[in-house]
């Protein structure tokens, strides 16, 4: 199904050369999924996507859209902003909750808690149990 | 007028995601208006502080200094996944944040998360440190001094 | 002319972004852990919306972008929801 918008030609090239940029910055996150070596290695080429990828395929339709409608057209920045402030949320919390599993299988290689006070008091003060 | 519109940015990031939405008609606009003003009034009752922001060159200048520096490490990273170049290694680093406010820290761990290369993992109240793990870890003084001088001293303006 | 290599360029495209779709659904299968697991799932949810937007400047039709929104919405849920059941072993406390 090869098919596209009747575009003027510096738009088409503009369209097109975004939307490759932005599909090959996704697959070189996705790649590096693959690539890595550990989790946290791994958590960091996700980011590609969902920064310059997610940027530079919405441009392209926000040109696209824009050309063909003849007036800006700029409802795609809705998802530039819901992806930049939600990318960061998904990624804290799932670091965290390896983190948190690391931690309580005592892998090596894994900072100690930060908060380890709490968790030492914790210790000292518990009852113990008969 | 803060009586009405407690959260006046929020309330004008409301009806501009109403209106891009449905597009521009001046039914939408009327009801978008009414329903950013009554939704962002639901803030009230989780009692949050609004944020104080200092209006000035010095939001600009942040943003272009995020999306540059986004840009530059999205080439880092690939070239990282790409090569895999030899010396490449990995690991934590825990910076001593001087920024007290929530938000500005809020703030700074998207601005390090939404970067890619760096990781934002867990921010300790009592002693101000910030866990964050870094992809291209070549020295560790290097990457706090940074954060320091290019995001840090740009928040602290921002927010009062 | 500028149509036919807008037409390959979308769908040399689509094809590249179906590609890291794969990667990740092989991260879903191979894991090793769950946390890794999530992470693939999140970056599917990613190269699915980008794939929609692209079917969406190839149709010329703005009803794909209504639906990228709705994944993405749904894809921050779950992960979210994911990750908050790796750490406490339940979703709502």
């Amino acid at each position: 199904m090869i098919q596209a918008p009747d575009l003027p030609l510096w738009a088409a090239i503009a369209v097109g050369f975004l939307v490759l940029l932005g599909a090959s910055i996704t697959l070189i996150g996705a790649l590096g999924l693959l690539r890595l070596r550990n989790f946290y290695e791994r958590i960091h080429p996700p980011t590609l996507g969902s920064t310059l990828g997610t940027g530079c395929i919405l441009i392209a339709s926000m040109i696209c859209f824009s050309t063909l409608h003849s007036r800006p057209m700029v409802h795609e920045v809705l998802i530039a902003i819901f992806v930049t402030l939600t990318t960061p949320i998904t990624l804290m919390l799932l670091a965290r909750a390896a983190l948190y599993r690391d931690r309580s299988e005592g892998s090596a290689g894994v900072p100690q808690d930060l908060e380890s006070v709490s968790a030492s008091d914790i210790q000292q003060f518990a009852p113990d149990q008969p | 007028m803060k009586r009405l519109v407690p959260f006046p940015l929020l309330a004008l990031a409301l009806f501009v995601m109403w209106v891009l939405l449905t597009g521009f008609s001046p039914g939408h606009i009327l009801l978008g208006a009414v329903v950013a003003l009554l939704v962002s009034r639901v803030m009230l009752t989780l009692k949050a502080e609004p944020p104080r922001i200092r209006f000035s060159m010095a939001i600009v200048r942040l943003a272009m200094l995020v999306l540059a520096d986004i840009i530059r490490s999205n080439v880092a990273v690939a070239r990282i996944v790409l090569f895999r170049p030899a010396g490449q290694r990995s690991g934590f680093i825990e910076f001593p944040t001087e920024l007290r406010d929530p938000q500005a820290l809020a703030a700074l761990a998207i601005i390090i998360t939404a970067t890619p290369g760096t990781l934002w993992l867990q921010h300790d109240a009592q002693r101000h440190l910030v866990l964050i793990h870094v992809l291209d870890l070549v020295d560790e003084a290097e990457w706090i001094a940074l954060i320091k001088t290019r995001y840090e001293r740009l928040l602290m303006e921002i927010f009062v | 002319m500028s149509t036919l290599f807008l037409a390959l360029a979308i769908t040399a495209a689509q094809i590249l972004l179906a590609f890291a779709m794969g990667c990740a659904a092989f991260r879903i299968l191979r894991g090793p852990r769950a946390q890794d697991r999530v992470l693939g799932m999140d970056a599917l949810y990613l190269a699915g919306m980008l794939l929609l937007l692209t079917y969406g400047i190839q149709t010329g039709r703005t009803l794909f972008f209504e639906g990228a929104l709705v994944i993405g919405l749904l894809g921050f849920a779950g992960t979210v929801a994911l990750a908050k059941f790796l750490m406490r072993g339940e979703v709502i406390e």
